[in-house]
């Protein structure tokens, strides 16, 4: 009885300890989640943070007067002409009038760098528009230059960064802004302008389109080939020994590292097929291998999902076996295989690793027109900017990364949103 | 018909055929002019040093331990990181978590695994790196500016969803007999996963914890953004260290001719890697495997 009663006190005692390790052990788990969800939140508040600014640049009107003498072009239907001509004189001049005391070299040249440097080009595209234009004056909005944007944007959120301007600039931009001369304007260039090397000029059109000739490719290539593997190991595959062995490929082939795809893409592709380096063609072939893996995989499972009563029904009717896949299998499992094939496109988008090995990290100025032109991808741009030196290109890095992240979030709820509406439950 | 479709599948074989014999061929070459003993013991690597041009072998030393340690030490930083955090919000939400909790708070774990990873890469560049370095230096410690801490953090954080989705699977694959036995004795919830599931899911664990591993060891972009360049031979988290996919980044970009030892040492180094994470993801897809039979 007492020995009992020992023991019934015993686990009493212990009882208070269990359940505080019991609550314990729940905090554990509420904090490893909140560590994770606090992660997403943190990294999209730094990247939107650093990132906005970018999307409104400083603008600096000028009076321009478009003198024929000055640039030196009598026919603006000349391309020749047009080259040789003395574009930046337009914009120099422009800050000559508007500043007509600054006087010696340096001053000048410290005024001159208050706009961008191509901005007379960006007169030049301004004329070439509208021809009319030559020989009158207008007053013009003119792109300034990135450090001057970085101190204009600082100063009006109260911290400035002054650290790359002399005092003679801080006192021509305080006259600026006094007259309302200079003001933060939409960046259309970010969304219209390849890569360059003046943070100010800088877009991501190039990149983009990098990117959309790329993934075009990959879809093209990768969906029918990763159907028809998923098709044939799930409907007509015999069980034996090659098919295991292609199998474990697949499995292997989704865990290799990507960079090493990029290993390969460099050794067959480049070097013993002379696939020209840094084009989308390249791109589009390694990451067509790289995601072959994940549509297979995907679509083997929507090809699962069907229920053998289907083919049952097909084949009792008098179908054929292709009739019975290509009739009432494939168009079942459809969905399935897109909302796999939209997540193996988000995964390829984001992808940068193995095209750095093809060379597409290249600077490239010019947009891609098609499969052939050299071309940088969106993740790879992504990389190059983080690399520079310039400040202003932060702020671009992470406006890029914010563009770059838009669109996986609009594919993965599109995928999302596809299975949801058109995924059956049998 | 039937051969194209088998075609489609036997592509899978091709690549890997591809990528063996790619690294292979020029590994091959490459161990002709620095041989493999040199290339695998080696404590030395700095493959830039050529004085001359036209110097015989002009490349320096092609010593692959230090990359190879740096890589561990970036990787076991990752994992510090990433295992508990993964395995714990794995077990909470397979465990206690409301079925609404469950439903917001996975996917919301599962966008840190959408994510590119040269986001992680800038971010443990741009934002980690410089505040753990503010952060040393308040405690008078000084943190690398390109540490492996910052690099390894973050690749950390990128790695939580992979863990935790795969623990969450083999976790629920438990029969919940096993619960309802273990609950019935009179275990608390806690006993009962630290007693009963996870010493039945630990074989699935491991075997998800391999496969992180070898992601962390192919992962690139983090490290060749936020980790440093120069192979130091160091187990110390505070200080710059490069890795293996850091120096293949670097040999094979920017100019080269194909055939110099340089660009040749990043196929190489793709061979170990390709070699070790292989023997990984073999050791670890047979492990999940044999153990969702166990149950199935």
């Amino acid at each position: 009885m007492t020995e009992s009663a020992n023991h019934l006190e015993k686990i009493k005692k212990s009882l208070s300890r269990r359940n505080r390790a019991e609550k314990r052990f729940r905090w554990y788990g509420r904090t490893a989640i909140l560590i994770g969800l606090a992660a997403v939140l943190i990294l999209f508040t730094d990247i939107v943070s650093k990132g906005h600014g970018a999307f409104r640049i400083a603008y600096i009107e000028l009076e321009v007067t478009y003198d024929q003498d000055r640039i030196g072009v009598d026919n603006l239907t000349d391309p020749e002409e047009l080259t040789r001509g003395n574009w930046e004189a337009l914009s120099k001049t422009a800050m000559r009038t508007e500043f007509p005391e600054v006087s010696g070299r340096s001053d000048k040249r410290r005024l001159y760098g208050l706009i961008s440097s191509g901005a007379g080009f960006d007169l030049k595209d301004r004329l070439l528009e509208n021809p009319l234009l030559l020989g009158e004056t207008e007053r013009v909005w003119i792109l300034a230059d990135d450090d001057i944007d970085t101190y204009y944007k600082s100063w009006l959120d109260g911290e400035p960064y002054a650290a790359r301007m002399s005092a003679k600039q801080l006192e021509w931009i305080d006259e600026l802004h006094q007259q309302g001369k200079i003001r933060l304007q939409f960046n259309s260039n970010l969304f219209t302008r390849g890569d360059s090397r003046e943070p100010e000029q800088a877009g991501i059109r190039g990149a983009v389109m990098g990117s959309l000739f790329t993934l075009i490719l990959t879809l093209v290539l990768s969906f029918p080939i990763g159907v028809s593997a998923a098709i044939y190991l799930e409907e007509f595959a015999p069980r034996n020994r090659w098919t295991d062995f292609i199998e474990v490929n697949i499995n292997n082939l989704a865990a290799v590292p990507s960079i090493i795809f990029g290993l390969l893409g460099l050794a067959i592709f480049i070097n013993f097929f002379h696939v020209p380096r840094s084009v989308p063609i390249v791109g589009g072939l390694v990451l067509t291998l790289m995601t072959l893996p994940t549509i297979i995989i995907t679509s083997r499972a929507a090809i699962k999902s069907v229920p053998p009563s289907i083919r049952e029904a097909a084949l009792g009717m008098g179908a054929s076996k292709y009739q019975t896949v290509l009739h009432h299998v494939l168009p079942l499992s459809l969905p399935g295989m897109l909302t796999g094939a939209i997540i193996g496109m988000a995964q390829a988008l984001g992808e940068s690793a193995p095209l750095l090995m093809i060379g597409m990290v290249a600077f490239i100025v010019d947009i891609p027109g098609g499969f052939s032109d050299p071309a940088t991808v969106l993740p790879v741009q992504i990389f190059l900017w983080a690399d520079s030196p310039e400040r202003a290109f932060i702020e671009k890095t992470s406006a890029a990364i914010m563009i770059l992240l838009s669109f996986l979030i609009v594919m993965n709820t599109v995928a999302v949103w596809l299975r949801k509406r058109l995924e059956r439950r049998w | 018909m039937q051969n194209i479709l088998l075609g489609c599948a036997c592509l899978a074989i091709f690549t890997t055929l591809g990528i063996v014999l790619s690294v292979l061929f020029e590994s091959i070459q490459f161990f002709r002019s620095v041989p493999i003993f040199d290339f695998v013991f080696g404590l030395e690597w700095s493959p830039q040093t050529a004085i001359r041009e036209d110097q015989v072998g002009s490349s320096g030393s092609f010593g692959v331990v230090p990359l190879f340690v740096g890589t561990l030490l970036v990787s076991a930083v990752a994992m510090v990181v990433a295992v508990p955090v993964g395995l714990m919000s794995a077990i909470y939400l397979a465990e206690y978590a409301s079925r609404s909790v469950r439903t917001y708070a996975k996917p919301a774990l599962e966008i840190l695994a959408g994510i590119p990873t040269v986001v992680y890469g800038f971010f443990a560049a741009l934002t980690v790196a410089p505040f753990l370095r503010d952060l040393g230096a308040s405690f008078g410690l000084s943190v690398s500016s390109e540490s492996a801490l910052a690099a390894g953090g973050v690749m950390g954080v990128m790695i939580i969803p992979f863990i935790s989705s795969l623990a969450d699977d083999v976790i629920t694959a438990v029969p919940q007999s096993m619960r309802d036995g273990s609950l019935a004795m009179g275990a608390t919830k806690s006993e009962t996963v630290r007693r009963v599931i996870i010493p039945a899911a630990l074989p699935g664990i491991v075997g998800g914890v391999m496969l992180a591993i070898s992601r962390a060891i192919g992962e690139t972009m983090i490290v060749v953004m936020a980790a440093g360049m120069a192979a130091k031979l160091t187990a110390n988290p505070l200080e710059s260290v490069t890795t293996v996919t850091v120096q293949i980044v670097t040999l094979l970009t920017g100019d080269q001719e194909f055939d110099s030892p340089k660009t040749l040492a990043a196929f190489a180094l793709g061979l170990m890697l390709f070699t070790v994470t292989l023997l990984l993801n073999i050791f670890a897809l047979h492990i999940v495997k044999k153990y969702r039979e166990q149950y199935d």
